[in-house]
């Protein structure tokens, strides 16, 4: 298959091997919106994945590295990404997004009763119960995470 | 095992072991609980009731099984009331709770709270029902109620009927039977079933579980029958609820095809499910179990506030 031609980026961020379809989320992970845009930021949506079979995403972002809450962050979304890091064109550094058995502080419980939610002093805390689809239960709660990317804090 | 100084928040923090010693030490209270013998060892401790809404049984009955035991009792509700129209924050009022009391029994209304004052509190926390429903004694004074009946939990086919959707007891109730190693069937029009995720769960941790909306062709089969009250507000239209309603209640002549020992359980209040007929029967624990609150609260305070041995 012909390679997906997008300019090479001399310093920056390729974040590959992205859940197809969650690239968007992790654009807002990263902050990006029109008053922050300051480099180029190359954006690739359900493109052939040459790991096995599937489909996959990549955000590429020049000039940038990630904070590590960003890719824990990214981790809940897409656990099977890989964080890219370019410099002076060659990749200096790779490694894959990895979910610690307790996230802490990153997301919000979907339970709008749940004590987290009532201005309390705590962050709110989940087990990871399920890491290839990124199952979580709230430690305060005990209700199951439902739908990630809309709580992420 | 020592529970000294534990909190008491979900049954899922205790293994099966812990739990069946908890039972053991429910029933060493039982005449203590009826009074036909005293034991202070609990005598100069304080119990705190920190109650958000009113609850009076449960308030009651932990009031009266701390009573049992020589603890003393202050209730410490007004708390909430000040914590609620100055917009203090749950981890505050605890922390100010925590200096007048040995431990606290919280009732709250949102999910997760007694996990958070645990966390905020120095002395112990027992949840006493937390947001929708559950709470660990009524759990534990469940299984009190079946262990004392049939022996053993190993094994019995428990019906649970009735609102298994939104009624958290029976959720924490099922889980916790799963553990002992109970096979459960669960009654229920289609629209108040249990939620396909706790099946899932409850099947996954190796229980036979069976699904139907049909109580009398599974009611000769039961060891326990645990009813619980289905509620009007989850049917729009209150044809479908009368419909619903007389489906599932327990009379005398529904109880025909039960077998001699089948036990029927309630955690009460009841409006109309059970018949008071069936009051006189052999079958009916469900007071029984309402009493059996008090020996597993005596329990739980004996354990987790230590106090001087027999
Ligand atoms: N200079 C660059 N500019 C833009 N993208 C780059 C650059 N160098 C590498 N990449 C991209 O970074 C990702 C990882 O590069 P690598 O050369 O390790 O590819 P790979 O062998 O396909 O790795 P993997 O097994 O992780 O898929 C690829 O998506 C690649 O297109
Ligand atoms: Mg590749
Ligand atoms: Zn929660």
């Amino acid at each position: 298959m012909k390679e997906i031609k997008v300019a090479p980026i001399r310093n920056g961020t390729v974040i590959d091997h992205i859940t197809a379809g969650q690239s968007l989320n992790v654009l807002k992970i990263l902050g990006v919106n029109e008053s922050t845009i300051d480099s180029t930021i190359s954006v690739l949506i359900k493109v052939p994945s040459k790991k096995g079979a599937g489909w996959k995403d990549v955000v590429k972002v020049e000039d940038r590295e990630l904070d590590p809450r960003m890719v824990d962050k990214i981790a809940l979304i897409a656990p099977d990404a890989t964080i890219v890091i370019i410099r002076d064109f060659i990749v200096a550094e790779k490694y894959k997004v990895k979910l610690d058995d307790i996230v802490s502080g990153l997301v919000k419980c979907s339970n709008p009763h749940c004590i987290t939610n009532k201005g309390e002093p705590v962050e709110p805390e989940f087990r990871v119960i399920d890491r290839s689809s990124s199952k979580l239960r709230c430690m305060y709660c005990d209700r199951i995470l439902t739908n990630i990317s809309d709580n992420l804090i | 095992m020592d529970f000294y100084d534990r909190d008491i928040v979900s049954i899922k923090d205790f293994t099966r072991e812990e739990i069946e010693e908890l039972l053991d030490l429910s029933e060493k209270m039982v005449p203590y609980a009826m009074g036909e013998r005293t034991w202070k060892p609990l005598s100069g401790k304080i119990l705190g009731n920190l109650f958000f809404e009113p609850s009076t049984r449960t308030r009651l009955s932990f009031e009266s099984a701390a009573h049992r035991l020589g603890a003393d009792v202050i209730d410490v509700s007004e708390m909430s009331m000040t914590s609620i129209s100055k917009g203090e924050t749950l981890a505050d009022t605890i922390r100010m709770v925590d200096a007048y009391c040995d431990a606290i029994v919280l009732r709250h209304p949102y999910e997760g709270a007694a996990r958070l004052a645990a966390k905020f509190s120095i002395n112990p926390v027992i949840n006493a029902g937390d947001g929708a429903g559950s709470h660990p004694t009524q759990t534990l004074l469940d299984l009190f109620t079946m262990r004392s009946n049939k022996g053993s939990i190993d094994g019995l086919n428990i019906v649970l009927v009735g609102d298994l959707k939104y009624g958290r007891t029976v959720h924490s109730l099922s889980d916790a039977l799963t553990v002992f190693g109970a096979k459960l069937t669960l009654v229920a029009p289609e629209q108040l079933q249990m939620p396909d995720d706790i099946v899932r769960n409850l099947k996954d941790k190796g229980c036979p579980v069976k699904q139907t909306d049909d109580l009398e062709a599974v009611i000769s089969d039961a060891d326990v029958l645990y009813v619980t009250r289905i509620q009007k507000e989850r049917f729009p239209d209150p044809t479908e609820y009368d419909k619903v309603a007389g489906m599932y209640r327990i009379d005398n002549s529904m109880l025909r095809e039960a077998q001699k020992d089948m036990i029927v359980m309630h955690p009460l209040p009841r409006i109309d499910e059970i018949a008071p007929e069936v009051d006189s029967t052999e079958h009916a624990k469900y007071f029984e179990q309402a009493f059996n609150g008090i020996p597993v609260r005596m329990a739980l305070l004996k354990a987790i506030l230590g106090g001087e041995e027999q």
